[in-house]
């Protein structure tokens, strides 16, 4: 879902700048809360992941592809605020050296993955785990839904930024029907990646995934009392 | 899983995406695209900036086959992300602190 140059016009992308330089301000001082010297190296891992993934395009019928937004995987895996600084630089590299994404839609971009993704998919999780049994075995599930969830969503966000600022005169209606419609599909395959890559994860180093922090101090005890009883 | 073991096998399972798996990515539009063009929209796209880079595209300038062309840019992408990423990740974390009679 990279925004090109040109579909925007400057005053949605100088405002789109704006809103991605306070995002990634707010981001970086929260980051600090969420890593360590222990997961500092995941910021690094899944944001190579996130731009390894989304070199992956994955049909989704009518000549049309997806691939993986990574905004509820990154999240998860290391944090919202760590997650948003991945997106970003996920996009930085993309849109300076690739040539995906352009680079006044940089902020668009930014806003779109980095604000939009990251915080739906993480606020879905956090619903999805008051709503879900307390096991790690929920942590996969609730992360695969929340991908779900957040590829519709950060879709409707560009149609309401093509709505302030769309460079072409065209009808909202089927623009929003449309993109609605596509990324309801993405998103599936999203959530099938998601709920792939956290469960491998959290089988292989469960105290490395941040959104089953809550659930190891808990099991901890558990461990430690059966172990008394034998 | 050791730590070691862990990071090793991420890496080498983003590096395996980027550089292999990608040649068989779908190349037909991704969404938006897909639906820039059924909408009519797709013709504002401007040129990129840096479209003329040495990697622009996924593609390694002066490298003609395909397969290898796409690899070593995923395979440099995917390096390049996770340096800048991981420096980052060091550079706001919290030290841990240590025990006073380590700190002298």
């Amino acid at each position: 879902m990279h925004v090109p140059d040109g579909f925007l016009d400057a005053p949605t992308s100088i405002a789109t700048g704006v809103v991605a330089t306070a995002a990634v301000a707010v981001a970086l001082r929260g980051a600090r809360r969420e890593l360590d010297d222990r997961t500092a190296p995941m910021a690094g891992l899944v944001a190579a992941f996130v731009f390894a993934a989304q070199m992956i395009n994955f049909p989704v019928g009518a000549g049309t592809s997806g691939h993986l937004l990574g905004g509820a995987l990154a999240a998860v895996l290391v944090g919202p605020f760590t997650g948003a600084l991945c997106l970003a630089v996920v996009l930085l590299v993309q849109g300076l050296l690739f040539a995906d994404g352009g680079i006044t839609a940089l902020g668009t971009n930014i806003t779109l993955f980095s604000l939009v993704a990251v915080g739906a998919g993480w606020l879905v999780f956090r619903g999805l785990q008051l709503l879900l049994p307390r096991r790690l075995s929920s942590v996969p599930v609730a992360a695969g839904l929340a991908g779900l969830v957040s590829v519709p969503v950060t879709a409707v966000a560009f149609v309401a930024l093509f709505a302030a600022g769309g460079q072409a005169p065209v009808a909202l209606e089927p623009v929003l029907t449309a993109m609605l419609g596509w990324h309801v599909l993405i998103g599936v395959g999203e959530a099938l990646i998601t709920a792939l890559v956290v469960s491998s994860v959290v089988a292989a180093r469960p105290d490395l995934v941040h959104g089953a922090r809550p659930l190891l101090a808990t099991r901890g005890l558990e461990i430690r009392t059966a172990g008394v009883a034998a | 899983m050791r730590k070691r073991t862990f990071w090793i096998a991420g890496l080498v399972v983003a590096l395996l995406l980027a550089g292999f798996v990608s040649y068989y990515a779908s190349s037909n539009p991704d969404g938006l695209e897909h639906v820039a063009e059924q909408t009519g929209f797709l013709d504002t796209a401007d040129e990129h900036a840096a479209g003329d880079g040495p990697l622009a595209d996924y593609a390694v300038e002066g490298v003609d086959d395909g397969r290898l062309s796409g690899g070593l840019a995923g395979v440099l992408g995917t390096l390049v992300t996770l340096l800048v990423a991981g420096g980052l990740g060091y550079a706001v974390r919290r030290r841990s602190s240590r025990p006073a009679a380590d700190r002298s």
